[in-house]
């Protein structure tokens, strides 16, 4: 089951709502401030000449190492805004009181919305240089990446076992120590996993942060993504493939050489008393396992990094006389005095923003529009469902066919599907169909495939006695589907529908509106309205249009996924 | 045992309180008024039925818990926190399964700051003196559950503790496992090589506290109490088969069930209310012990210690056994033996729709929460009732923990007695239609 780890915001949990209230204030009232900033400053910066893009596909291997290059600097910074957001929000009750709210409500925000706020933001701290188109794309990256890790960890650190923590304080290890050999070690196959996952989801967001345009200004920082772009704008389908192809080989590099690797690595921190069957190591695990040098070398890094977890560091509370009473409740106070002043602050905020360029109508306007892509969402989630499904467990049910197909599956998912999204332009253009409906298949053509994997493990995770008296009955057809391997893999594909529905919601924005050459496609949605108002510059219109999908993403949430979850953890896991 | 004895305590638990606070109702109190020292050279065992607040007490020995009221020192003063020369074993075995054995043992000297060569020293010499040298390397899934247990030894004894504290460390096992574990300890005890001055373990385990303790504290229920003091006069190596170890076995076994036995049956007949705590056994296990109470050798009256041994059951299993077929009327606990009343005779013969109409009726009569649950659902229309109510109810008396047992059992038995269903997923009780 570790192989499909949940994700994480659909933990039991319940959630006080009046802190997913206080957290959504908090964050549409930063991002309009960040927005103010950024618009102030737009006037004035022209970098867009300091880097040229040619379609030269040689330049290709280049590009693509400068594209990774930018995801491994967002992973890093995804990581240490893991382990210090999640570590504070797991160890302090009155932080934790707000930021897991925060972090629940961040996921469901589509960032690739203010995409253009942030790169107007970078660019005004470094006016005239690449460096700040960098830093933007990176943190678009960032902001994809970070929070299903920090919550990974935060859930990991709240469940771990508890008698070996008992262990650790009766053999005394400081708070530092404890931390380096008991809770980072016990999160780890879960903050790997969901980490790769973070790297899939960011690869869509580094294809499309690579090329911004901002009104009349464009960006254009040297990538896979920007090459798109161009090639797009000058109708070169050669150079559309050349840019696939590149990409599915640094996919697969990446895939192979380092998170195969982590992730047989990170079995290795199972919380299992008992030995499973080990799975067989991947080459590179074994090619570092076998060459001398390479081992001594990780020797002498696992040695530092031993002595670096086992420092006897302390932030010197070790009485464990808890604070009075009343001082608790003075700093709850404070605490909560703090939180309404930060939520008036951006409360106001709003209001202000809102009613100085927003009319009521616009409101209704992006709810029906948002209604509209609701729709999509749904259609596509039964028609992928419909589709995967039985495949997957076809598949999952034949482990010779299981085993080839879950990488393969698992690697799609990763694939950036904004790359493929030209193809489909071109022949809906050739065709001449409507946008409206052909538009759509994009939205889950990279996401269906989270289905597809997490039924293929749940199908070969399926228990072969009650395959067998299911067979001893004779219990065939639509029964069998009904009653024993549908319920079966349920949890399974929860967990799967989950992830695309929510990486669909975000892939609107890009999938809505899609342009060839001259020719635009556009379907009706609130994705395209996002898009349009980010093509148009206007600020309040995109902050309308996402602020209405994180509702709808976090409603969608709540309403369907969570209690659906909750029902199969219940009634259909066994044990 | 080269240490010198000295007349100061190495430990001392003075009026040791410790209660959860409940919003609705009054504190709940797990362990009341506590005293225990301990002494150089012995080994103290804290036996009791689960529930009696033995294992609370050793974490606020260990420094894990801090008692709600009262004071423990330890080498003479107040002890805060995990103290220094105090380790603890788990009933778990608590091993880190990322680390290997060798890392595991050696954990506790690092968070003292031992140097690593002496940490490998000293882990190594740890290892080999329980008995698991060639496991170094091993990773603790590789391993038995007494090997497992021999690492969780060796990693307290390590640091050389002057108080060893263990949590039921062989209750996890099987019955063999647990017999060489017990043996190998205390013959490293005997021979003075253990680096440790005293040993505190938790046990309900009679025979083992008998085998392997100096002195037994045997413990009392609801609140925890230390009820009485035993001193074991038997030099070791013991014999289990020895008549005066026998004896010793059967007066505890006859004092642990003296004291349950008028508690429950003061409830039964007093005052029958809400606040009776049951045990969720299982019918199939009463009908089952009723048939074997019935049969040859027995035939209808068994010495506890003997009827545990036969049926490998331990003191915790079987005791709420004998309680509940008490309380229904089914048996009788008295002086350490269990009979049969001439109720659970012909429950014994009676046949399955026979027994459950028995069963039911003892059930209405005894049980004042079966009784209720079955009033309130004859009371309502719909015939259906939430489990909530009852639940709140219950917690006003008892801890969540028991209230959800007390739950598990009147849902249980009521379902076998056919007075009601239950909805697990609505949580409710209900009546069928046709009842």
């Amino acid at each position: 089951m570790s192989e499909t780890a949940h994700p994480a915001f659909v933990s039991a949990r319940r959630l006080p709502n009046l802190m997913d209230i206080v957290a959504g204030t908090l964050i549409l009232g930063a991002l309009i401030y960040v927005a103010g900033i950024a618009r102030g400053t737009m006037g004035p910066i022209d970098a867009a000449d300091a880097t040229a893009i040619t379609l030269d596909p040689w330049a290709l291997p280049g590009y693509a190492v400068r594209t990774t290059l930018r995801m491994f600097a967002a992973l890093m910074c995804s990581l240490l805004f893991t382990f210090t957001f999640a570590t504070w929000a797991a160890k302090s009750r009155r932080a934790g009181l707000i930021l897991v709210p925060l972090l629940d409500i961040l996921q469901s925000v589509p960032i690739l919305g203010f995409l253009t706020f942030t790169v107007v933001f970078f660019m005004s701290l470094f006016p005239g240089r690449v460096l700040g188109a960098e830093l933007a794309a990176i943190f678009a990256i960032f902001t994809s990446q970070a929070w299903n890790m920090a919550f990974s960890l935060y859930q990991s650190l709240k469940t771990v076992p508890g008698d070996l923590n008992e262990a650790c304080r009766s053999l005394r290890l400081t708070g530092w120590q404890r931390f380096w050999r008991l809770e980072v070690p016990f999160a780890m196959p879960g903050l790997v996993w969901n980490t790769m996952m973070s790297m899939s989801g960011g690869w869509f967001f580094v294809v499309a942060s690579e090329a911004v345009t901002v009104g009349d200004t464009t960006w254009k920082l040297p990538g896979i993504g920007s090459y798109v772009a161009l090639a797009l704008d000058r109708q070169d389908v050669a150079a559309v493939l050349y840019a696939i192809l590149t990409m599915l080989v640094v996919i697969l590099a990446y895939d192979q050489l380092l998170f195969r690797p982590l992730v047989a690595w990170s079995s290795k921190f199972r919380f299992e008393t008992t030995a499973s069957e080990a799975a067989e190591d991947p080459w590179v695990l074994k090619l570092l396992r076998r060459t001398r040098l390479l081992r001594t070398l990780s020797d002498y890094v696992g040695l530092a990094f031993d002595t670096f977890g086992g420092l006897r560091l302390s932030l010197g509370r070790r009485q464990r006389t808890a604070a009075s009473p009343a001082a608790a409740r003075t700093g709850d106070a404070v605490f909560i005095a703090v939180l309404a002043f930060g939520v008036a602050l951006g409360l106001w905020k709003i209001i202000q923003f809102a009613s100085e360029v927003l009319a009521w109508s616009d409101l209704g306007t992006a709810l029906q529009l948002g209604l509209i892509t609701l729709v999509r969402v749904v259609v596509l989630m039964i028609l992928a469902t419909v589709v995967w499904v039985p495949i997957g467990v076809w598949l999952g049910l034949r482990p010779k066919w299981g085993r080839r197909a879950q990488p393969v599956a698992q690697f799609l998912a990763a694939f950036p599907a904004n790359l493929f999204f030209p193809v489909f332009v071109i022949l809906i253009v050739r065709f001449g169909v409507n946008p409206d409906i052909w538009l759509t298949p994009l939205m889950i053509l990279g996401t269906q495939w989270y289905i597809l994997f997490n039924v293929i493990a749940g199908a070969s995770a399926f228990p072969g006695d009650l395959q067998e008296a299911a067979r001893n009955l004779r219990v065939g057809g639509w029964l069998w589907w009904r009653r024993v391997i549908l319920p079966g893999v349920f949890p399974y594909y929860v967990t799967g529908a989950i992830t695309a529905s929510g990486g669909s919601w975000n892939a609107a924005i890009v999938s809505e509106v899609a342009s060839w050459g001259d020719t635009k496609l556009q379907a009706h949605g609130l994705g395209a309205y996002i898009a349009q108002a980010t093509a148009d510059g206007n600020t309040p219109r995109v902050v309308l249009g996402v602020a209405v999908m994180s509702a709808f993403v976090v409603a969608f949430n709540r309403l369907l996924w969570r209690p659906m979850y909750a029902f199969a953890s219940r009634r259909l896991t066994l044990g | 045992m080269d240490q010198v004895l000295t007349d100061l305590d190495l430990l001392q638990v003075r009026n040791v309180r410790q209660a959860y606070h409940k919003d609705s109702s009054a504190d709940l109190v797990v362990l009341d008024d506590v005293d225990v020292s301990l002494k150089s050279n012995e080994i103290v065992g804290l036996l009791g039925r689960s529930g009696s607040g033995k294992s609370t007490l050793l974490r606020i020995i260990a420094g894990l818990l801090a008692p709600t009221s009262g004071t423990v020192t330890w080498r003479g003063a107040v002890l805060r926190g995990p103290a220094e020369g105090v380790a603890m074993v788990f009933q778990s075995f608590a091993l880190f399964p990322w680390l290997t054995v060798q890392e595991n043992v050696e954990l506790g000297l690092e968070a003292l700051g031992v140097a690593r060569a002496e940490r490998q020293d000293r882990a190594e010499g740890a290892i080999d003196l329980i008995g698991l040298g060639g496991y170094e390397s091993a990773y603790p899934k590789e391993l038995s559950g007494g090997m497992r247990q021999r690492v969780g030894l060796a990693r307290a004894l390590v640091v050389h503790p002057d108080l060893l504290l263990m949590d039921e460390p062989f209750s996890a096992l099987d019955v063999l496992t647990a017999e060489t574990l017990r043996t190998d300890l205390i013959d490293l005890w005997s021979e003075g090589k253990l680096p440790v001055k005293s040993i505190l373990m938790v046990t309900h385990n009679i025979e083992e506290a008998v085998l392997m303790c100096d002195r037994i504290l045997v413990f009392s229920s609801n609140p925890g109490r230390v009820a009485s003091e035993l001193r074991v006069p038997f030099p070791h190596p013991r014999n289990r088969h020895d008549p005066a170890f026998r004896q010793m076995v059967d007066d505890i076994y006859a004092l642990m069930t003296r004291r349950a036995a008028p508690t429950t049956r003061a409830a039964a007949q007093a005052a029958p209310t809400l606040a009776m705590q049951l045990t969720p056994v299982s019918t199939n296990l009463l009908a089952g012990l009723l048939e074997t109470l019935a049969a040859p050798p027995y035939s209808g009256r068994a010495d506890l210690p003997a009827l545990a041994g036969a049926l490998q059951l331990e003191l915790d299993d079987l005791l709420p056994m004998g309680e509940t077929l008490q309380l229904l009327g089914l048996g009788v606990l008295e002086e350490g033996d269990l009979r049969t009343t001439p109720l659970g005779q012909q429950f014994t013969e009676a046949d399955t729709d026979a027994r459950k109409a028995i069963f039911g009726t003892a059930l209405r009569t005894n049980v004042p929460l079966v009784a209720q649950v079955r009033r309130v659902l004859d009371e309502r229309p719909a015939h259906r009732a939430s489990a909530v109510r009852f639940r709140d109810e219950l917690e006003d008396f008892m801890s969540p923990d028991y209230a959800e047992e007390t739950l598990d059992a009147a849902i249980a038995w009521g379902r076998y007695a056919e007075l009601y269903g239950y909805d697990d997923e609505a949580d409710q009780f209900f009546l069928d239609k046709e009842e």
